[in-house]
């Protein structure tokens, strides 16, 4: 019996059953019991050729329609070199596992000592771990870290301006845990900090913002870092990295721990994943930061090479008294953003979050001019903003119009929030990608309905 | 010979990549508002400036320094490094995939909808358990998932004092890593003389105050406990639950399932038993598998096969919420997926039989020259010790698999678990053909033979790599972690 990517021949078996000294596979298994064994076998259709499996699934992708995606909250549409795809497929960053052996892994170490570097750069912080799972993850490893860096600490204050999905990680992180996670109430669409001083006692860890932030709007955080810092607080902020070419980034707010997800550069759409959140902390804070850091050191010979480095933070070392639990991260990702940066340079990374930028203002300045759409805050944004409709229906049209034109038109806030009060706002992103044309082709339309 | 940084090949003004000029109308782009001069970013930050070629060559001389499942045998021991289908690989890269966004509408994402939807079942098939989840990405993020659900499941029931899991010491770290960030406090348990779970220490510390015992089956020994049936038993009869750690299922998928063994929870790793690629450290996937019982303690949103379609369904009251930022890493799931659709039932139960041949073969033609303390019958992988070979030649597990690096081999898991000294442990995968197997074999008895004739070509090992053993102690000492 042939089965597929198992390459024993029946002659192999017999060979191979002889030297261990048993008479059938099945007495292998004989430790399972007659309890446990299965009679028959489990209940999934049978094997397939490469060839049947090629048409199944390319009958099940034409279930996806792809459109032209004015869709972001976390996942946007930007231009991705070719490089990246080529470079990341060769077959030996694909198959490898995490790089314990460093002496045969140097290619992969090196790429992670890269994309440590980038993160750093862009951050403008010190020290980047090899990445995480993605950026609400790094929100909820942000917290585990900043109630660990603080005795007694058990409260940690987060933005309600957070991507409602990262709130909903991070609400899970402190179930069941004595952690507890404090929102800070938003006001005109970013968060409002007024009242930050009184919240920080002994009991509090740190602060949690983003900018963008869930509606797309950048937030000013002067004054912030100094506040927190004076009563012994961290400060963390959550950014979409390809935003920080135009925007502050958390070093120049004087931020402790830089977090987000790399989506933006280079990775694509892929229906929300892999992803790939990332890290980046003060050097104070070095011995606290969660997973993989890789090093460079010398050999014997004085030779340069990298490594695996700080271990004692991690799980297989400290167990239950690690700083995290993350073993597994999302290296792959990692590395195609670390090609996307090489291919981009800081030039062009700056190019394309100017074009997004001016971009997503053509466009808000054409809808806004709008009967039935209202741009609902006068503030500061980069490549996506708040759209709010006067009713319902007007809404409803508005977006089954663009889809006839294949248009995806934005991201009902709802859609993420479940709350009957965001139903009207429409969160519009426009990448550098999208081309006058197509610019031409929405505005066409949403004057059709809204007129 | 070594690659420099790409940042230290950079030449002012040099692009690998140019994007189209901004078209907008003219007036438009003079008249744009620019950002509050409080919010713009003051410092550059340093990326390479290099052509398109030196991008390509550098990646690429990178990629040659680094041995994957595709260069050469891999037997990592509990990773299960087995070959990657290059149909999962083309159909990943899909555009009806990878240009879908994770918030368009249902209607216009049912293909996707549909594999994760399927691969549920699949796997709950599988597994013997009735549903589960596929947000999170990797297997401690599953771990962290289906302890967060038990620890609800208790809150619910008024039980808040069972705060304790107790873990055998032979568990992957990930563990109780995994439980003391859920806020449980880990209690070990020893084994016995077999390298099974002591039931009698497990009995002295199931109490009233227990969540959970955390087992992996075939244990990280390869050995299969035993005392299962009755392991469940005790925890049931204590109110605990049992949760399934599925690094190794590959030992034992199609022939029996966790579900059978009495599991409430497990979570799986599609990048080790279902073939989808590491990457070099992931991205992974640990889909979280429950019984009815857990069920109403998933993370939201659940996929629903309903008239109109698949729908999200986000009602669930007692769900513990959301653990990834949208529904997991789905490039992952869909080439879990093709695996399953190419292996069928027959295919996975062949998976699991010929990874245990291959692991017991392997075996027992090492056992003359290495001892495996544990015995040489195992599942799908094995603990040999160097322990003789360090006492009689001052050769260690650590210079035999920097020797098998220098014959082309990645080296097996070293120094775990810890009940076995100077322990390396193999898992061939059902992947290797005979022939590979025992190229490995004759190589590892020659390493062993050379142990007693020049022990100091193994210490000093490896010899052809682009650097030697490192200096570790300086990485820490002097931290050089970014250029």
């Amino acid at each position: 019996m042939i089965y597929p990517y198992i390459p024993h021949t029946d002659e192999d078996r017999k060979h191979m059953l002889k030297a261990i000294g048993v008479d059938s596979l099945d007495q292998l298994f004989d430790g399972l019991g007659e309890d446990l064994l299965l009679a028959d076998s489990v209940p999934i259709s049978h094997g397939r050729t490469e060839d049947e499996v090629q048409r199944m699934i390319d009958s099940i992708a034409q279930r996806n329609v792809r459109g032209i995606p004015f869709l972001g909250c976390g996942c946007y549409d930007h231009i991705i070199p070719a490089t990246v795809k080529a470079l990341s497929s060769l077959p030996s960053f694909v198959t490898a596992y995490t790089p314990y052996q460093a002496e045969m892994s140097q290619g992969l170490l090196q790429a992670i000592y890269e994309f440590q570097s980038m993160v750093c750069e862009i951050t403008g912080l010190d020290v980047a771990n090899a990445s995480l799972y993605d950026g609400a993850n790094a929100a909820s490893e942000a917290a585990s870290l900043m109630i660990g860096a603080k005795r007694k600490a058990t409260t940690v204050l987060v933005s309600e301006t957070l991507h409602p999905f990262t709130l909903q990680v991070l609400k899970t992180w402190a179930k069941g845990t004595a952690h507890t996670i404090r929102l800070i109430a938003e006001k005109d669409g970013v968060v409002d900090l007024s009242d930050l001083a009184s919240l920080l006692d002994d009991g509090c860890a740190g602060l949690i913002v983003q900018s963008p932030n869930r509606y797309g709007l950048l937030e000013d955080y002067t004054d912030v870092a100094s506040l927190l810092h004076e009563r012994g607080c961290l400060f963390a902020i959550s950014n979409d990295p390809l935003s920080l070419a135009m925007q502050k980034s958390p070093a120049e707010w004087g931020a402790d721990i830089g977090i987000g997800d790399t989506q933006s550069l280079g990775l694509s759409l892929a229906f929300g994943g892999p992803s790939c959140g990332y890290m980046a902390v003060k050097e104070a804070l070095l011995r606290r930061i969660p997973g993989r850091i890789v090093g460079a050191t010398v050999d014997g010979q004085g030779r340069r090479g990298y490594t695996l480095t700080f271990q004692a933070r991690e799980q297989h070392i400290k167990r239950e008294r690690a700083t995290s639990n993350v073993c597994s991260n999302q290296a792959l990702a990692a590395l195609m953003t670390t090609i996307h940066l090489s291919s981009l340079g800081w030039g062009g990374m700056v190019e394309a979050a100017n074009q997004s930028y001016a971009k997503a203002h053509y466009l808000a300045y054409h809808l806004a001019q709008l009967p039935g759409i209202t741009l609902i805050w006068d503030k500061p944004f980069w490549c996506e903003f708040p759209l709010v409709f006067s009713d319902a229906k007007r809404m409803r049209k508005f977006l089954q119009e663009l889809r006839n034109e294949g248009i995806f038109a934005g991201v009902r806030l709802s859609a993420l929030t479940r709350q009957v009060k965001d139903e009207l706002v429409l969160l519009v992103a426009v990448t550098e990608k999208r081309s006058r044309e197509e610019l031409e082709m929405y505005l066409a339309a949403a004057r059709r309905v809204m007129k | 010979m070594s690659e420099p940084l790409l940042i230290d090949l950079s030449k002012k003004g040099r692009k690998a990549y140019c994007f189209p000029p901004l078209d907008l109308p003219r007036g438009f782009e003079q008249a744009l508002p620019s950002l509050p001069q409080n919010l713009v970013r003051q410092q550059d930050a340093r990326l390479p400036e290099v052509a398109e070629l030196d991008v390509v060559r550098h990646f690429t001389r990178l990629s040659n320094l680094v041995h994957g499942v595709d260069n050469g045998m891999y037997p990592l021991g509990s990773c299960t490094m087995k070959y990657n289908p290059k149909l999962s690989e083309h159909i990943a890269g899909m555009r009806e995939f990878t240009q879908i966004h994770p918030l368009q509408d249902v209607s216009t994402s049912q293909g996707c909808l549909s594999v994760m939807y399927n691969l549920l079942e699949d796997l709950s098939s599988i597994t013997g358990m009735s549903w589960g989840t596929l947000q999170p990405c990797a297997g401690a993020h599953g771990e962290y998932t289906g302890l967060k659900m038990i620890r609800s499941y208790f809150v619910k029931k008024g039980q808040n004092q069972r705060t304790k899991v107790l873990i055998p010491i032979s568990a992957h770290g990930t563990n109780p890593a995994s439980a003391a960030v859920n806020g449980f406090d880990v209690v070990p348990i020893a084994s016995d003389g077999e390298g099974m779970v002591d039931l009698e220490d497990l009995a002295s510390k199931l109490d009233e105050n227990t969540a959970a015992l955390m087992l992996t089956n075939p244990n990280t020994l390869g050995l299969f406990e035993k005392h299962i049936l009755r392991i469940s038993e005790m925890v049931h009869a204590s109110g605990a639950l049992l949760y399934y750690d599925g690094a190794n299922l590959n030992a034992i998928m199609g022939m029996a399932t966790p579900g059978d063994m009495g599991f409430d929870v497990i979570h799986l790793n599609l990048h080790k038993t279902f073939s989808t690629p590491h990457g070099g450290g992931g991205p992974g996937s640990g889909p979280v598998m429950c019984n009815d019982a857990l069920r109403p303690f998933l993370p939201k949103p659940d996929i629903e096969l309903t008239d109109s379609g698949y729908v999200y369904r986000w009602d669930e009251e007692d769900s513990i919420g959301k653990v990834s930022l949208f529904w997991g890493n789905f490039l992952v799931l869909l080439r879990a997926y093709v695996y399953i659709l190419r292996m069928g039932s027959e295919g996975i139960r062949a998976a699991a039989r010929h990874a245990v041949l291959n692991a017991n073969y392997v075996a027992a033609r090492l056992e003359p020259a290495f001892e495996i303390p544990y015995g040489k019958r195992c599942m799908h992988e094995f603990v040999l010790s160097c322990a003789h070979l360090k006492e009689q030649y001052g050769v260690s597990a650590q210079d035999v698999a920097k020797a098998l690096i220098d014959e082309g081999y990645h080296p097996p898991t070293m120094y775990f678990p810890s009940l076995v000294s100077e322990a390396l442990m193999i898992e061939p995968t059902e992947s290797e053909s005979l022939e590979t197997l025992d190229a490995f074999i004759d190589t590892m008895l020659a390493i062993a033979e050379r142990a007693k004739t020049d022990p100091e070509s193994l210490q000093t090992a490896p010899h052809t790599t682009v650097v030697g053993r490192l200096d570790e102690v300086r990485a820490v000492k002097q931290p050089d972690l970014r250029y």
